[in-house]
């Protein structure tokens, strides 16, 4: 296997695996750019895969190719029905953002398998018929070099976090939102002097990890799973957690981090297939992102600052 | 209404307002909710191995609370519990079936070991608080599956490519033929005894030496206890360590007591988040703990009996526990509410 060869087979592999990781590391810059802290990503991936699955094994004969969208679609429902909980308890209730966020970790897990015991009478879905396909971008696809790391055989998926990591960069910098989300992150009791309500911009931010979580869920569900189990999500959440420290809170170093991470994913799965990357044990390249989230805190990779009102509960006319 | 009584209500509230929405989930979901209920009380009481096993079950998650508490006692929250546990979990395992010792040295070396192991693993996102104001929330996180990864991989290396590492001997089990004849042969085992003297070591660390005081003024203020001359991150990573070696031993009573060795994980245990809970309804109170223990550990263990009783998924358990949590965090309300109470009551009178 030459070199090239390696990078055709990693590359798509890599962006393939770093998908839901991106959509569910840039749920999590809006939350905690708005200043609640959202350890429950997982829960919610967990809930979003769930209901994607269960959406898709009832409805694949009815709406064929079309069903894995419509699923991300209810699994965006799901998750931000899951989020409000969070939002409720951390935000109007005062709750402790960390615990609260690690009772819908247990919620969430625990809703999911309940639900599919109920259902099918086993902690285990059948696989889905219906999973996202790849495809081959017209014209790019022919570049020589590149078109064949990046444009071939690509899900659509992939195209969408793309997407999704952009328009959240425009939103959070070019945006009025984007701003009083910002300044409600970092110093909620001048932005709610500036008439800018704390409480609707924290709930309208862990809504929106709630819906791009549960679409992170969905995707892996529906395309690396294929099937829905209690393990089927297990750390991919707090994956995305590190991903979205790991860059600094930024979407665009969000997405990069990702991206970074879902090729230690890959080279975990298909490493064993490449020369060199064979030799090394898997486990190292199991803990590579967590380690280097570590490090990347410890501020060995550049100092990441977390926005200053991020994990407090505001509570008004309080100093 | 006194704050002590509110301080007990807040958790008892939470416990039932838990369990009547679990009720109201197992009814939607067509099963009936009072047959699930008497299915887990089952679970709990019905015979002497029942109960044996729910003392089990209560066993690790005392050490998972204590970790918890004596951590958020200091104002740290170490959700590395489950990491901490699983490396003690691991040492507590090899020791026991690597050396030949009498039972007097190769059980305390034992528990020993899994302490260490527990508070090394607890060491580093101390030191990272200290030395660098490294949040320990994330760092714990990210600990907690490093430990998964590497405890897996070295189970396999110990045991010769094998999934789980031989049988501890018998020196180091604490298991006992007199609890097995009590209790019809469950997996009930010694550890319960060393839970409670965990419980009495936290409370005699906090209440009853310079140490503690020290711990505690950290966690109420960080910055007043610097004035005072504690030595503020010395304290933060002491915490940590001995947070770490209650997870630790935590993780001995699943190697020497219930399973005598150490198979390879597929996901966590989920003791150590549990641990969470049960610092939480026990208000980071050694003795709190300890009954917070005593109610998820018996919720845990009969929630298995539910599906074969019942037919209701034992993951229902799950979902009051993470209820409970919910309501215990947000106690803000449920005190509002309580005041409101208090205060007409005082006003008809």
């Amino acid at each position: 296997m030459s070199f090239l060869d390696v990078l055709y087979f990693i590359i798509p592999s890599a962006i393939f695996y770093a998908a839901p990781l991106i959509l569910t590391a840039i749920g999590g810059v809006f939350t905690e750019r708005s200043g609640v802290v959202n350890i429950g990503l997982e829960g919610i991936m967990i809930v979003g895969a769930a209901s994607s699955i269960i959406f898709n094994l009832m409805f694949a004969d009815q709406l064929g190719k079309l069903t894995p969208w419509v699923g991300l679609i209810v699994a965006m429902i799901f998750g931000i029905v899951l989020s409000l909980i969070l939002a409720v308890a951390a935000v109007s209730l005062r709750a402790d953002q960390t615990v609260s966020g690690v009772a819908l970790n247990l919620l969430g897990l625990a809703v999911a398998v309940f639900t599919v015991k109920m259902i099918y009478d086993k902690g285990q879905t059948d696989s889905i018929a219906e999973r996202f396909s790849r495809f081959d971008i017209p014209v790019l696809s022919d570049i020589p070099l590149i078109g064949k790391m990046f444009f071939v055989d690509v899900y659509a998926t992939s195209i969408l976090a793309f997407v999704v990591a952009i328009v959240a960069w425009f939103v959070i910098y070019k945006t009025p939102f984007g701003l009083r989300l910002r300044a409600v992150g970092e110093h909620p009791l001048a932005a709610d002097t500036m008439g800018v309500s704390v409480t609707k911009m924290r709930y309208i931010a862990v809504m929106i990890s709630g819906a791009l979580g549960g679409i992170g869920g969905a995707i892996y569900a529906q395309a690396i799973a294929g099937n829905f189990g209690a393990s089927t999500i297990s750390g991919q959440g707090f994956m995305a957690i590190a991903a979205m420290i790991f860059g600094k809170w930024h979407p665009l170093g969000a997405l990069g981090a990702a991206l970074f991470f879902g090729f230690a994913q890959a080279l975990s799965v298909v490493g064993s297939s490449i020369p060199y990357i064979q030799d090394v044990p898997a486990v190292y390249l199991h803990i590579l992102p967590y380690v280097l989230t570590i490090l990347a805190l410890a501020g060995f990779i550049g100092k990441a600052n977390a926005p200053k009102a991020s994990g407090v509960p505001y509570i008004k006319g309080k100093r | 209404m006194s704050k002590r009584l509110v301080n007990i209500l807040v958790p008892l509230i939470s416990i039932l307002l838990g369990l009547i929405i679990g009720a109201i989930v197992m009814a939607i979901s067509g099963f009936s909710p009072v047959e699930g209920y008497v299915a887990l009380w089952n679970g709990i009481f019905m015979d002497t191995y029942t109960m044996g096993e729910t003392v089990r079950q209560i066993t690790p998650y005392v050490f998972a609370g204590l970790a918890v508490a004596f951590a958020f006692r200091t104002g740290l929250f170490n959700i590395g519990v489950e990491g901490q546990l699983i490396m003690g979990w691991l040492a507590a395992a090899y020791v026991g079936f690597k050396f030949d010792l009498p039972t007097v040295i190769h059980l305390p070396l034992a528990l020993i070991a899994a302490a260490v192991a527990g508070a090394l693993w607890a060491f580093i996102p101390g030191l990272l608080k200290a030395k660098l104001q490294v949040h320990e929330v994330i760092v714990t996180i990210m600990m907690n599956y490093t430990a998964l990864h590497v405890a897996n991989s070295l189970i396999g290396t110990l045991s010769g490519g094998d999934e789980r590492t031989p049988k501890v001997q018998e020196t180091a089990s604490l298991r006992s033929s007199f609890f097995e004849s009590l209790t019809d042969y469950s997996r009930m085992h010694w550890g319960f005894v060393v839970a409670l003297i965990a419980v009495l070591v936290m409370w005699f660390i906090l209440e009853k030496t310079t140490r503690g005081y020290e711990l505690k003024a950290v966690g109420f203020n960080k910055h007043a206890s610097q004035y005072a001359g504690m030595n503020v991150n010395k304290n933060i990573i002491l915490a940590m360590v001995i947070s770490g070696a209650f997870a630790g031993l935590g993780g001995a009573m699943e190697a020497l007591g219930t399973f005598e060795n150490m198979s390879k994980l597929h996901g966590f245990t989920g003791i150590g988040f549990d641990g969470i809970a049960v610092a939480l309804l026990g208000a980071n109170q050694p003795f709190g703990v300890l009954l917070g223990a005593i109610l998820f550990g018996s919720l845990k263990n009969g929630g298995l009996n539910m599906p074969s009783e019942a037919g209701v998924p034992t993951e229902i358990v799950n979902i009051v526990i993470a209820l409970i949590i919910f309501f215990v965090a947000s106690g803000y309300i449920i005190r509002v509410v309580l005041e409101r109470f208090g205060k007409q009551r005082k006003e008809e009178k």
